[in-house]
């Protein structure tokens, strides 16, 4: 298709992060990602697509509900008893010839990284697409202590060609069309070919060639994990493209990162999760690729395997009995796919490494005091308890996160006073009474176009109806004469 | 015959009498006694869900207090319920929400009627709002009932089950996600070309109704949106 249309001009790369104001309250950093048509464009495509994919997907299963509903209950069940999970699965995957780390928070699991590098010999790695790894901002610690990490996911590869940020979880380059792909590739990627078109094809072969070079020649890959077998001392990586495969299998050593909220009791859980997760996130009956290693083996992939388990804030969220669902999530993305304020703000304005309803809920349990405007940016619309495929209920852990405050103190006062109204019957009528009256001079107008502060906030693109003139009590009262 | 407090919501006492005007119209054609006990106020979800927990338990146990009386309390909002029944146990330990129904699942439910004898002749579009649909889980309650009205001509929404960006404080708090959000759904609504769009929830209503109303200024006369209507009040209709 494609390939034989004329090559547009290649425009500078300007990366969407660098436009969306990091570290600002969202309301702000959302405003400008609004004024982003082309982003808002990709992102409606992108979600839309997605979306249909996976209604269609788990359509096909009737007993959906069911796996959710098992989902769920592992997941609560490994809450309950992580710590005992976690030296389990410690015990077993030393016995089989790993070796386990623990890591408090982002520091240590970073230090423990390079440490590893360092010792194998190596001054690159190769990555695995890992979400952890993100959290923990390992590539930038790499940078600073003169190591260089290299992205093999093609998404993330984009994102880290482009000095981009991530503005998914599952599709990290989401908010690029394949034109402005094509851009970064030619002006970043060094290998790319001559005459590159934007053609997907095209644009997936200049990936797999510039990614081979480096596959062949690293000494250590580092990896995340979709789960991590407890009983078997197991980790489980799930992919499309194969890269993963071969960070996973080539280089000696092997570094993951793994939350150890990514915990399962038992190998058949994973029946149920390989079920969920791939319908979830890609909307696909079964993922291409899904590496299975447990320690190491002589002859047979790294020699050297490491795993670093990382807390990063996770106990401190499982203290909370509400908050804690946000611990089952398996990254799907499925919650950002339907969320519309996600679909029309995009990742980088929730200014955390988890955006959409799944980072509003993880985001300000992980950093504490931090991020306390996300719980608000959702309309509390429903969309994505109805996606999770592990069930965990974020219009609740929202507002559960928004009644643990803080609150402004305007805001307060309003609040306060509304509820004074509202718990005295007499006085409640007598506003409603004071309303209708005071609004009378206005009537005829039938609308408010424009209210002072915080109204104005509303009649900014809304009109706001006028009181009645006679009011519902009124006509009640005539009729029970 | 159960006896029937009716809970017309904090939104409709002060803007919309109409529609709870509508509840008694039908719930009386249909053989119930309704009655509407003078101290209500609100169910106390705007400050629950914009994290007024102590002030949002005061307003519930009120609630409990003036419908504790009732067998059956039917309110016009699909939100307003799902508030008592899903967040009142945590609130206040409270499961008076097992006692109270949007109109359409009382309609179904209790009383067992589908066709409750209304005639609306106009072309109608439904919002499905999302606390009604999601939350109290109404499926297509209302559509049935409106399904069951003479001489309507129903027009499917595109997107329907998109939010329309409303959210309470959202709407202030998020204001310009918040009117993205509503200029999507006002494009579907107008692109209907119905007379009327109609929805469980007059808050929802406000929002949109508010939105087509700004459009509707400056739009040509072939691209108004629909009027903003409570199906409640289609369903009383008989004209």
């Amino acid at each position: 298709m494609s390939t034989d249309a004329p090559v547009p001009p290649s425009k500078a790369i300007v990366p969407a992060a660098a436009l969306i104001p990091s570290g600002a309250p969202f309301p702000k950093a959302a405003k400008v990602a609004l004024g982003m048509p082309q982003l808002r464009a990709n992102l409606a495509h992108a979600t839309g697509t997605i979306r249909a994919k996976r209604a269609k997907m788990v359509g096909e299963l009737d007993d959906w509900e069911r796996l959710r509903d098992t989902a769920a209950a592992v997941k609560a069940d490994v809450q309950h008893r992580l710590p005992e999970l976690a030296v389990e699965f410690e015990r077993n995957a030393t016995a089989a010839g790993a070796t386990v780390h623990w890591a408090r928070d982002a520091g240590e699991a970073n230090e423990i990284a390079a440490r590893i590098v360092r010792g194998a010999g190596a001054e690159e790695v190769v990555k695995v697409k890992s979400m952890a790894t993100q959290e923990i901002e390992l590539n930038e610690h790499f940078e600073a202590v003169g190591l260089k990490a290299f992205e093999t996911d093609l998404a993330e590869l984009i994102v880290q060609l482009a000095e981009d940020k991530p503005s998914h979880i599952l599709v990290p380059a989401i908010h690029y069309n394949r034109t402005e792909i094509r851009d970064i590739f030619n002006q970043r990627m060094g290998d790319a070919p001559s005459g590159l078109t934007d053609d997907p094809a095209a644009l997936a072969e200049a990936a797999r060639l510039h990614l081979r070079r480096r596959f062949l020649s690293a000494k250590v890959a580092v990896s995340g994990a979709n789960f991590a077998v407890a009983e078997t001392g197991s980790l489980v990586v799930v992919e499309s493209e194969g890269n993963g495969r071969m960070c996973l299998t080539m280089p000696e050593t092997l570094i993951s990162v793994v939350g150890i909220e990514k915990l399962l009791p038992r190998f058949e859980d994973l029946e149920v999760f390989m079920q969920l997760l791939p319908r979830s996130s890609t909307g696909e009956r079964m993922n291409p690729y899904t590496s299975v290693w447990t320690g190491s083996r002589d002859g047979d992939g790294p020699k050297d395997v490491h795993v670093i388990l990382l807390d990063n804030g996770r106990t401190g969220v499982l203290a909370d009995k509400v908050g804690r669902q946000a611990l089952s999530c398996i990254r799907c993305s499925a919650c950002l796919n339907v969320c519309p304020v996600y679909e029309r703000t995009g990742g980088h304005a929730y200014g955390h490494v988890y955006p959409g309803p799944i980072g509003a809920i993880l985001a300000p349990q992980l950093e504490p005091g931090k991020h306390d405007d996300l719980p608000y940016a959702s309309s509390l619309c429903g969309a994505c308890y109805e996606v999770c495929p592990v069930k965990i209920d974020i219009p609740e852990v929202l507002v559960h996160l928004r009644q643990q405050g803080p609150h402004q103190a305007g805001e307060k006062a309003a609040m306060g006073a509304a509820k004074a109204l509202m718990a005295r019957p007499t006085l409640w009528r007598a506003a409603l009474r004071a309303a209708r009256i005071g609004s009378m001079p206005w009537r005829r107008k039938g609308f408010m176009r424009r209210l002072p502060w915080p109204g104005s906030r509303w009649t900014v693109s809304r009109d706001m109806p006028m009181p009645p003139k006679e009011d519902f009590r009124d006509w009640w009262k005539e009729r029970q004469r | 015959m159960p006896r029937v407090g009716l809970f017309i919501t904090c939104v409709n006492d002060a803007l919309y009498p109409q529609t709870p005007k509508a509840v008694v119209q039908i719930l009386e054609r249909l053989g119930y006694d309704v009655d509407f006990p003078a101290a209500q106020t609100c169910c106390g979800q705007m400050h629950a869900n914009s994290g007024y927990k102590k002030d949002a338990a005061a307003l519930a146990r009120s609630f409990d207090t003036v419908f504790g009386p009732y067998d059956a309390i039917v309110t016009p909002s699909g939100s307003c319920a799902a508030m008592t029944r899903d967040q009142y146990p945590h609130l206040t330990g409270s499961d008076i929400g097992q006692r109270v129904y949007e109109l359409s699942e009382f309609l179904l439910d209790v009383a067992g009627v589908e066709d409750v004898g209304a005639r609306f002749p106009h072309t109608v579009t439904y919002h499905p709002t999302c606390h009604g649909t999601r939350a109290l889980g109404l499926g297509d309650k209302p559509l049935r009932l409106l399904r069951a009205v003479a001489g309507i001509e129903l027009v499917d929404l595109p997107a329907a089950d998109q939010c329309c960006g409303f959210g309470g404080t959202f709407a202030l708090k998020n204001s310009e996600v918040s009117s993205a959000m509503l200029a999507d759904k006002c494009r579907h609504a107008a692109d209907t070309g119905a007379e009327y769009l109609a929805a469980a929830d007059n808050s929802c209503l406000t929002h949109i109704g508010g939105g087509l109303n700004r459009i509707d200024r400056t739009a040509p006369a072939d691209r108004r949106g629909p009027r903003p209507v409570h199906y409640a009040e289609i369903l009383a209709s008989t004209a």
